[in-house]
C-alpha cells in the first residue's frame, strides 16, 4: 500500500523510506528520467501533468525544452534520438496533448526510433467517465507503439518507466507510452523510490546473436556469388553496425546499395557504394538488384518503395537476411537464408566466417565482370540535370549546400521532392546524419526534428531541408528556436508546389494539378524575422553559395534560407507504382536515349 | 487451411485488445478467440483459430510472439492434438421431438441440462465438426439458440505449453 505524507511535508527534503527516499509519483517520474540518463525532455504542460511539471521544477537538474505544439515535442525527441543513438523522451498532457503527438508516435514507430512517452491521464476514479480532457490514450496509440502502459498505481510507477525504456531501446527499438492518471503522481502520496537497475520480463527477450550454421550457409553463399550485392538500411543505422558492415564489404569487394533509411552507414562517396536504390533510387542500384544472384539484405525490411513489383524482384537471386524482428523476415519477399539476431554481432561472425573459408575459383573473374556491368550502368549518370539553367534547380541547391557544409552536416529533411533530392545530391560519409521520416513520410518532422538533432549535439552544423509546403506544418517551432537560441539553418527549397504531389498527377493523372499548388505562401524572409530570426532569400544560381556561405558563417544565429527553385523540376529515376525495379522511368534527357 | 494456435499471455490488462487489435490491424482472419486465466493467475491461456496460406499463417505467429505481453505460442496444427469446443442448443421439444432428440443426444453423447414442457438445453463437447454435424442432424425448425465456446486445445503426449 502506499504511505501517504501531509500535503505541507512535500516541498521537504525527501525522507528515507525502507527501501530508498520517499517519493511522490510526479516526483518519481522526475527522478526515474534522470537516473535513466535523460539529459532532455521535450515537452508541453497542461493538467493532468502539472504534479510532474511542479516536480520537474523543483528537480531543476533535468532539461525540459518547451516546443509550440506536441507534434513536435515528439519529432524532437525523435531527432534527438536519430542523430545520437540515444532514446528521446516526451512529456505532454492528456486528452489533446496525447492526441497531438500521436503523428510523432507514429512516425517514429515507422522507422523504429527508440523512444518514451510519458503523457498524462485523468485521475484513476474518472477514467472512463468521459471526463475533462480525457481520451483513451492507451487504445488510440496501441497499433502505433512498440508497447504500452497504464500505470494505476505509484509503487508500480518506476519499474513500468524502467521497462519502458528497456522496451523502447532494445531488439527492435521503437516508441512506448507511459500513461500515468494525475492521482497517481499526487504530491500528497510518497512512497519508497529505488530505481531498478535490471528488469527482466519473461515475456520479452529480444534475440542477440544468430544462428551459427545460418550465417555458415550464407557465407557460403557468398563466397560462390558472381553478381552479388549488399542492400542494407535503416537497421545497420540502429544498431550502431556501420563498421562491421563497412569491413566485411571492404573484404569482399561487393557492391553496396542502402535505402533511405540507411544513407551514411557506408560511405556514400565510396566506389564499392551504388547510391540508393528504391522508388527513386540510382539506375545502377536497381539494375544490380534485378540482375543480382546473392542478395545480401542487412537490417533493411524490403518496403514497397524499394523491391517494386514484388513478382519482379531481384528474379534470379539467393537472399540473405539478417534482422533482429523475426517478423521482418520473410514477410513482403521470401528470402532463403533467414538470420535473425542484432547485426553487429552477426556481421562480426560473418567477416570472421568469410575470412576463414576459401574462396571458391572462378569467382574474381565473375566479380570483376559484374564491375565492368556496374560500371556500364554507372556511365548512364542517371542523376544528371541540366547544370545550364537560370533558374535554381533544387539538385544544385543540395549539391551547393554539400560543397558549402564541406559534407559535415545533420541534415533533417521534411518529406516530399526535396527529401529526394537531399538523399541523392547530399551524400552521408557517416551514420546518423541523415535524419528523415521514411516509413510514414510526415510532413512537419524537418524542423523539430532539427530541435531534437542540435540539443544532442550543440557544437555540430544542423541544418533542415524542407519544401514550402511541409515547412507550414510546424513552423510554430521557429519560436522554441528561438527561445532556446538554436543555431539551425532551414534550407527551403520553394518551388511553389506540393512538388512530389505535382511530379505524380503530371505522371499519372494527366497534369490535372489538383490542389497542388501552394497558394498564398507566406514571406517566409518577413515570417523569420518575426520570430527573431535571420530571413534570407535568393533566386539565382550564381548567388546561391555565398548566400549559403553567409547563412552558415551566422554560427549562432538562426538562419532561414528562402531558396527560389525551379517549380517543375521532377525527382528521376522513377519507378512508377505496380513496375518492377528495372522498369524506371529515367530523366527526359536520358529517356530518349538507347539504355545498355 | 485452419490453425489453432494457443498463446500464453501475461495476464494484464489490454492483452485481450492487443491481440484483438493486431488481427484487425493486419486484416487476418479470425474464426474464434477464446481466453482464461490459467491455474498460475499472472496468466492467461489464449485459443485462436485463423485461416490463411503457410506464409499468412507464419507472419500471424511471427507478430503475435512480437507481442510484448506474450510469453509463449504453439500452433496446435502442427503436432498431434486434441481439439475442443463446447456448445449448448436450445430445442423446442414437444411430443414426437422429444424422443428423437434424446435418441440423438445418446448417439452424440451429448447431455440434456435443462428441461421444461417444451424445451431442452443440450449441452455437447467435442471437435468442431462434431459439433457442426451436431446441429446438421437436429431439424432446423426445432433450434431456437445456439450457443459455442469456440474451439480450444491441447497438445498430445507428455509436453505441455507451459513456462
Ligand atoms: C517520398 C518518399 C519516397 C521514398 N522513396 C524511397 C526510395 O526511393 N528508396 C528507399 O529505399 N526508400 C524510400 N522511401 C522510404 C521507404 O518508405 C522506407 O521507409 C524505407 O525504404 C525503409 O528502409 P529500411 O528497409 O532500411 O527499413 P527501416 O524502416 O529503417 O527498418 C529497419 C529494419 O532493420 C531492422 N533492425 C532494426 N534494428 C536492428 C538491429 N540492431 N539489428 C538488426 N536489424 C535491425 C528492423 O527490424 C527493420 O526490419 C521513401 C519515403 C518517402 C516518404
Ligand atoms: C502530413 C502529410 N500530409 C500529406 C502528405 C502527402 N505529401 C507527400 S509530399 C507532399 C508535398 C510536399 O510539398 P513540399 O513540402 O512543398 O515539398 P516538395 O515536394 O515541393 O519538395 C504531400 C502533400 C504527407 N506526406 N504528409
Ligand atoms: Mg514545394
Amino acid at each position: 500500500m502506499t504511505l501517504s505524507v501531509e500535503p505541507d511535508e512535500m516541498g521537504a527534503d525527501a525522507a528515507e523510506g525502507p527501501s530508498g527516499p520517499l517519493l511522490s509519483g510526479g516526483e518519481i517520474v522526475v527522478q526515474a528520467l534522470a537516473d535513466e540518463g535523460v539529459e532532455c525532455v521535450f515537452g508541453y504542460p497542461g493538467g493532468a501533468v502539472l504534479h510532474i511539471y511542479d516536480a520537474l521544477f523543483r528537480h531543476g537538474a533535468l532539461r525540459h525544452i518547451l516546443v509550440r505544439h506536441e507534434q513536435a515535442a515528439a519529432h524532437a525527441a525523435d531527432g534527438y534520438s536519430r542523430a545520437t543513438g540515444k532514446c528521446g523522451v516526451c512529456l505532454v498532457t492528456s486528452g489533446p496533448g496525447a492526441t497531438n503527438v500521436v503523428t510523432g508516435i507514429a512516425t517514429a514507430y515507422m522507422d523504429s526510433i527508440p523512444m518514451v512517452v510519458l503523457t498524462g491521464q485523468v485521475p484513476t476514479p474518472v477514467i472512463g467517465s468521459d471526463a475533462f480532457q480525457e481520451v483513451d490514450t492507451v487504445g488510440i496509440t496501441r497499433p502505433c507503439v512498440k508497447h504500452n502502459f497504464l500505470v494505476k498505481d505509484v509503487n508500480e510507477l518506476a519499474l513500468t518507466i524502467r521497462k519502458a525504456f528497456y522496451i523502447a531501446t532494445s531488439g527492435r527499438p521503437g516508441p512506448v507510452v507511459v500513461d500515468i492518471p494525475k492521482d497517481v503522481t499526487d504530491p500528497g502520496i510518497k512512497v519508497p523510490y529505488a530505481y531498478p537497475r535490471e528488469v527482466r520480463m519473461r515475456s520479452y527477450s529480444p534475440i542477440e546473436k544468430g544462428h551459427s550454421g545460418q550465417i555458415r550457409r550464407a557465407v557460403e553463399l557468398m563466397r560462390a556469388a558472381k553478381r552479388p550485392v549488399f542492400y542494407t538500411g535503416g537497421g545497420v543505422v540502429l544498431g550502431e553496425a556501420s563498421g562491421q558492415l563497412t569491413e566485411l564489404v571492404r573484404e569482399s569487394g561487393f557492391p553496396i546499395t542502402s535505402t533511405l533509411m540507411g544513407l551514411g552507414a557506408y560511405p556514400t562517396s565510396d566506389r564499392q557504394f551504388l547510391g540508393m536504390l528504391g522508388m527513386h533510387g540510382t539506375y545502377e542500384a536497381n539494375m544490380a538488384m534485378h540482375e543480382t544472384d546473392v542478395l545480401i539484405a542487412i537490417g533493411a525490411r524490403f518496403d514497397d518503395r524499394v523491391t517494386g513489383k514484388i513478382e519482379h524482384f531481384c528474379p534470379n537471386a539467393k537472399i540473405i537476411h539478417v534482422d533482429v524482428d523475426p517478423s521482418s523476415i520473410s514477410k513482403n519477399v521470401k528470402v532463403d537464408v533467414p538470420i535473425v539476431g542484432q547485426v553487429g554481432k552477426v556481421l562480426e561472425e560473418m567477416l570472421r566466417l568469410y575470412r576463414e573459408q576459401p574462396a571458391v575459383s572462378g569467382t574474381d573473374t565473375a566479380l570483376a565482370a559484374w564491375w565492368e556491368q556496374i560500371a556500364q550502368w554507372r556511365a548512364l549518370d542517371c542523376l544528371q540535370y541540366d547544370r545550364t539553367s537560370s533558374t535554381i534547380k533544387p539538385q544544385f541547391a543540395i549539391e551547393t549546400l554539400h560543397k558549402v557544409t564541406k559534407g559535415d552536416l545533420y541534415l533533417t529533411s521534411d518529406v516530399g521532392q526535396h527529401q529526394m533530392f537531399a538523399a541523392q545530391f547530399y551524400g552521408f560519409d557517416k551514420p546518423r546524419r541523415w535524419i528523415n521520416s521514411g516509413g510514414l513520410g510526415t510532413m512537419g518532422f524537418g524542423l523539430p526534428a532539427a530541435i531534437g538533432v542540435q540539443l544532442g549535439h550543440p557544437d555540430a552544423q544542423v541544418a533542415c531541408v524542407s519544401g514550402e509546403a511541409s515547412i507550414l506544418m510546424c513552423i510554430q517551432e521557429l519560436a522554441t528556436c528561438m527561445q532556446y537560441g538554436l543555431p539551425i539553418k532551414v534550407i527551403l527549397l520553394n518551388n511553389g508546389y506540393m512538388g512530389m504531389v505535382r511530379q505524380w498527377q503530371e505522371f499519372f493523372y494527366d497534369g490535372r494539378y489538383a490542389h497542388s499548388y501552394v497558394d498564398a505562401v507566406p514571406d517566409f524572409v518577413k515570417l523569420a524575422e518575426s520570430f527573431g530570426h535571420v530571413g534570407m532569400r535568393v533566386e539565382r544560381p550564381e548567388e546561391l553559395e555565398s548566400a549559403m556561405q553567409e547563412a552558415f558563417a551566422m554560427t549562432d544565429r538562426f538562419v532561414f534560407l528562402d531558396v527560389v527553385v525551379d517549380p517543375t523540376e521532377n525527382v528521376y529515376p522513377m519507378i512508377a507504382a505496380g513496375k518492377g525495379q528495372h522498369e524506371m522511368q529515367l530523366s527526359p534527357s536520358l529517356s530518349d536515349r538507347e539504355l545498355a | 487451411m485452419r490453425h489453432i494456435i494457443a498463446v500464453l499471455l501475461e495476464n494484464e490488462a489490454g492483452a485481450l485488445s492487443r491481440v484483438a487489435g493486431l488481427f484487425s490491424a493486419r486484416g487476418y482472419n479470425i474464426e474464434s478467440l477464446t481466453v482464461a486465466p490459467t491455474d498460475d493467475p499472472t496468466l492467461s491461456r489464449m485459443t485462436l483459430v485463423t485461416t490463411g496460406n503457410d506464409d499468412i499463417v507464419e507472419q500471424i505467429k511471427k507478430q503475435l510472439n512480437k507481442l510484448v505481453d506474450t510469453v509463449k505460442l504453439l500452433d496446435l496444427c502442427e503436432g498431434p492434438h486434441i481439439e475442443r469446443e463446447m456448445m449448448l442448443v436450445k430445442v423446442r421439444a414437444e411430443r414426437r421431438d422429444r424422443e428423437e432428440l434424446k435418441r440423438l443426444v445418446d448417439i452424440f453423447r451429448a447431455k440434456i441440462i435443462d428441461v421444461t414442457d417444451t424445451s431442452y438445453v443440450i449441452e455437447l463437447t467435442g471437435a468442431t465438426h462434431k459439433l457442426d454435424a451436431f446441429i446438421d442432424t437436429v431439424a432446423e425448425e426445432l433450434i431456437i439458440e445456439v450457443v459455442r465456446s469456440g474451439p480450444t486445445g491441447i497438445s498430445r503426449g507428455e509436453k505441455g505449453l507451459t513456462i
